[in-house]
């Protein structure tokens, strides 16, 4: 912040702003949240048992398989333009799940086609799930970590 | 030149505003404007390829259609003045590409329309042009992509947010025709910053730059807000507009019976444009289509229309700076 912009900062108006805003209504929010995420997690369970059940998958195969299935529907209903719908009654419920993650992935990619495949398309992708994964692989360095050290002693 | 502390412009040979043209997307022409549009679209891409390109293309058919009600063609209008929220205003540069007539592109936001028509009223009253025609547009998907997120992304909108406009409105300012509404004063806005960091409220970062305004428009004009028949401003919305009242009413003015803001009536829902419309082309669709004709048939005789504009950037908002706000205002009135 500029010194110019501290200097303007008038404390009384913004603790007025802050008095007159609309609050969001968290305990609807947070129940569409809990019942939209909750049904996410009860498919992708779902298609786990039928990978187990049907096709007798295990282990890490399972786990992949089922992530690809979600990871498809989140893409596909983003694609249809129906995930943006979702996430606008939901908000966290539908962002947490991988299905978020794949809709935050394909949006921007459908957003800045216009720009071209490699520049727009290929280059803006991971735009809003970039930090995501930044964040995920620092915190899967941080475990691992956690893990060896405790390998060391135990 | 008449000096005055409050810098108010005096228009001495005042211009006409000779007719005004307004095109909207459907989400517009379905709110309580809709039947006061001169065009709507039922394709917000408007048959183009890209949002951007549509977006030009309503500018450009605004300007045109301003033109022709006008009852005048391109050759004879001397300068066109506008602009547009997106980066290097490429909206109103792109339309200026589709006219043979000399350009000023402008940025102050989503005042720009106010701005370009005290620009144009200046350029007319001191004798440097005899007609000009001003446009500005935004559009809620080219908005939403430099300002926000991806429109498919599921992200939630918080309460005090406001809707971008899907529109553009256009006027052609004449020094010649008389017995039309005229520009007869204006006041250039100061940057005024109360250091609202809230990109979602923008109502908020715009009312002190409004009520700023106001009230050296009102002093450096001698004129009280009685003496208005309406005062428009831009696009405070609903919660910007309770804002920008209570602090007018703490400089001693009251502006409660006559104050009515273009974004917060545009929409008749307030599912998710909550506090209303906002964007280049909120306030000028809304003069074009609903507020022009009431002044053209003498249905209200002096309006002081007050555009509101945030001047961020997501680069200004991401390094933490606060949204210094502007107004500009211009008296019109039947003389």
């Amino acid at each position: 912040m500029t010194g110019k912009n501290a200097e303007n900062t008038n404390r009384e108006y913004l603790e007025y702003v802050s008095s007159v805003c609309p609050k969001t209504n968290e305990v609807k929010t947070l129940f569409h949240a809990f019942w939209v995420g909750g049904l996410i997690c009860l498919l992708g369970q779902a298609v786990r048992y039928i990978f187990i059940y049907v096709f007798g998958l295990y282990g890490d195969t399972l786990a992949g398989a089922t992530s690809i299935v979600m990871i498809f529907l989140g893409s596909f209903l983003t694609g249809l333009g129906v995930y943006d719908k979702i996430g606008k009654y939901a908000g966290g419920g539908s962002i947490v799940p991988i299905t978020g993650f794949a809709n935050s992935v394909v949006s921007p990619a459908m957003e800045f086609k216009s720009e071209g495949f490699i520049y727009g398309l290929a280059a803006k992708m991971f735009v809003i799930a970039g930090p995501i994964i930044v964040f995920g692989v620092i915190g899967s360095v941080g475990v691992g970590l956690i893990y060896y050290i405790k390998g060391l002693f135990l | 030149m008449i000096k005055n502390p409050y810098k108010t412009v005096f228009f001495e040979n005042s211009p006409s505003v000779i007719s005004t043209y307004s095109i909207v997307g459907e989400k517009e022409a379905n709110g309580n404007l809709g039947k006061h549009f001169d065009q709507t679209l039922s394709d917000d891409r408007f048959g183009e390829t890209t949002y951007e390109k549509a977006e030009c293309k309503m500018l450009s058919a605004a300007v045109k259609g301003a033109i022709k009600k006008a009852g005048y063609n391109e050759k004879e209008m001397d300068l066109f003045v506008g602009g547009d929220l997106l980066n290097q205003i490429i909206s109103a540069s792109f339309t200026a590409r589709d006219f043979e007539i000399p350009f000023l592109g402008l940025y102050n936001a989503c005042s720009t329309i106010v701005e370009s028509v005290i620009v144009a009223s200046m350029a007319i009253s001191g004798g440097f042009a005899e007609n000009a025609v001003v446009g500005t547009v935004s559009h809620f998907s080219t908005a939403e992509r430099q300002y926000r997120y991806p429109l498919e992304l599921g992200s939630v909108r918080p309460p005090q947010s406001q809707w971008t406009v899907t529109g553009a409105g256009s006027f052609v300012l004449s020094g010649v025709d008389k017995g039309y509404p005229s520009v007869t004063s204006a006041t250039i806005g100061k940057v005024v910053d109360y250091g609202v960091t809230d990109v979602n409220n923008m109502g908020a970062a715009m009312a002190p730059s409004c009520a700023s305004t106001l009230v050296r428009h009102l002093k450096g004009t001698g004129t009280r807000p009685e003496d208005y028949d309406l005062i428009l401003t831009g696009d405070l919305g609903a919660l910007g507009s309770k804002i920008f009242d209570k602090l007018v009413k703490d400089d001693g003015f009251d502006v409660s019976l006559n104050h009515v803001d273009c974004g917060d009536i545009i929409y008749d829902t307030v599912e998710s444009e909550f506090q209303g419309g906002s964007g280049a082309g909120c306030g000028a669709v809304v003069f074009a289509s609903y507020v022009y004709p009431l002044l053209k048939e003498k249905k209200i005789n002096k309006i002081l229309f007050l555009a509101t504009g945030a001047l961020l950037s997501t680069v200004s908002s991401g390094q933490g700076e606060s949204i210094p706000g502007i107004t500009h205002a211009v008296c019109l009135e039947n003389l």
